[in-house]
């Protein structure tokens, strides 16, 4: 099962894991899986019409899914997906 | 038993000799071509003193005294064409013949030495001296041969600018100037607090108070007598960020919110000045090298900041004091290796660094070149007016 690597800023939202296993072959089936097992992710990735926030990165194992087909981009049983927004802390 | 002239001419025997008007039409082609893969390493086997007089251009310094020793990390490639000089030919025959020893394929020796090549009038280049105290300092550094005299140089006359003295700011800071960057300038409006002293390792106790800037002058001042640091007491706005970006060689963002992260990259991209970036949240740290037009910037990584419920801050949700550390010094070395032109930079990169699970992954970014707004193809960025980035940021929260 694909494993999703969770960020800081949405770990509260999924019980404060790094990552979870979510079943999917698509990112865009992983992204929709995670937000119905943990809601409160599903606003923060997705916007209203389903399409990637463009404020979120994400990655199957290395490569940005928009230099691949997106939510479409194909996710291996073995895969690793990041999700990652941007952070501005340096303090 | 053999005396020293016949184990010299037995070595002589052994080894392809050039001479030096060959090894000049070497060096010209390589200069000429721009390949620096078909370009043959000038190896000079003297003594210090004699390399410090002057040397070939170019020319790799390994003293024969320490050949076996340190040859292999200055030519890593056995396979690679060396020619070998001394100030005649003799020690460097001795020293090509020990290479051959090493399992070296390509070694040769210029005739005559560095004493004919100066005769003959060929160019040489005389390295600027350190003194004895830097010698001493920096030694570690010389025994590097990445870094060795040639790179030290580098970094003495180095300009970085630091942008915010704080977790990121604070290590960097520390080591730059421990490592001899001539220059550092440090950009923060802000005074020290008790609640930095948890990780802003460049402060102390004594200090709460004091602008940051100064306090870190103070430290930096303290360690390393040969740094020079310009303090910028403010903040980066609209205004100065460009006059800020232009005296500088690198700049280490190190920054702690979203609207001086953009403007920087933009000013930054406009003048063509890599950013060494690294960002912090908790337990998580971000880090990669934005080279303006050989790799993405900050706009392709992120071209829209989040909104403020994704986009929290340490204040507000705390960071492991170590973790500024770890990613300010990681942001050091990376400033270094683009100072002495060494290694291979982050470009097209981020490096993620998780400190609870110890995990580092990275991932692969490319430049947007059809849609960024400000490294994209056909953005005349010397046309563009600033944006109002404090407004950008806001309307994403």
């Amino acid at each position: 099962m694909p494993m999703v690597k969770i960020p800081p800023v949405l770990r509260p939202s999924v019980g404060g894991k790094n990552e979870v296993d979510i079943d999917g072959s698509t990112v865009g089936e992983v992204l929709n899986g995670l937000a119905e097992r943990y809601p409160d992710t599903g606003d923060q990735l997705l916007s209203s019409e389903g399409e990637l926030n463009r404020y979120v990165n994400v990655y199957v194992n290395d490569e940005d899914v928009r230099v691949q087909n997106g939510l479409e981009t194909e996710v291996g049983q073995t895969d690793t997906v990041v999700i990652l927004p941007a952070m501005a802390g340096g303090v | 038993m053999r005396t020293g002239q016949q184990l010299i001419k037995e070595a002589r025997s052994r080894v392809e000799e050039l001479d030096p008007a060959e090894v000049k039409d070497v060096l010209d082609h390589a200069s000429g071509n721009g390949s620096a893969e078909s370009a043959p390493v000038i190896l000079d086997v003297r003594e210090q003193q004699e390399y410090e007089q002057g040397h070939l251009p170019g020319a790799v310094h390994v003293p024969r005294g320490h050949l076996e020793t340190r040859i292999e990390n200055a030519v890593p490639d056995r396979s690679q064409r060396v020619i070998a000089y001394c100030s005649t030919q003799n020690r460097s025959a001795l020293a090509a013949q020990t290479m051959q020893e090493l399992g070296y394929e390509d070694v040769e020796v210029m005739t005559g030495g560095f004493t004919l090549w100066r005769d003959r009038g060929y160019p040489f280049e005389t390295p600027r001296k350190l003194t004895d105290e830097q010698k001493e300092r920096y030694s570690r550094h010389l025994l590097i041969p990445e870094v060795g005299i040639d790179g030290q140089q580098k970094l003495l006359d180095a300009k970085v600018l630091l942008v915010g003295a704080g977790g990121l700011g604070s290590p960097s800071a520390l080591y730059l100037a421990a490592a001899g960057v001539g220059t550092l300038g440090i950009v923060d409006d802000d005074v020290v607090d008790l609640t930095n002293l948890q990780r802003q390792v460049i402060h102390n106790s004594e200090r709460v108070g004091e602008p940051k800037v100064e306090s870190a002058r103070k430290t930096i001042e303290a360690l390393n007598p040969d740094v020079e640091v310009v303090a910028h007491q403010t903040r980066v706005n609209a205004d100065n960020v460009l006059d800020l970006v232009r005296g500088y060689d690198v700049i280490v963002d190190g920054a702690d919110n979203f609207p001086t992260r953009y403007l920087l990259n933009d000013a930054a991209v406009r003048e063509r000045k890599p950013v060494v970036h690294a960002s912090i949240l908790g337990f998580d740290g971000q880090l990669t090298v934005f080279v303006p037009y050989e790799g993405p910037c900050y706009r392709c990584l992120y071209p829209q900041p989040p909104p403020a419920d994704l986009a929290p801050s340490c204040g507000a949700n705390g960071v492991l004091g170590v973790l500024p550390g770890i990613m300010g010094l990681l942001q050091a070395n990376e400033t270094i290796k683009l100072i002495i032109g060494r290694g291979e930079p982050l470009v097209g990169r981020l490096l993620l660094f998780e400190a609870l699970s110890t995990q580092f992954t990275e991932l692969k970014v490319r430049r947007d070149a059809e849609g960024c707004p400000v490294c994209g193809d056909g953005v005349d960025l010397a046309e563009t007016e600033f944006e109002d980035y404090e407004a950008l940021c806001a309307a994403a929260g």
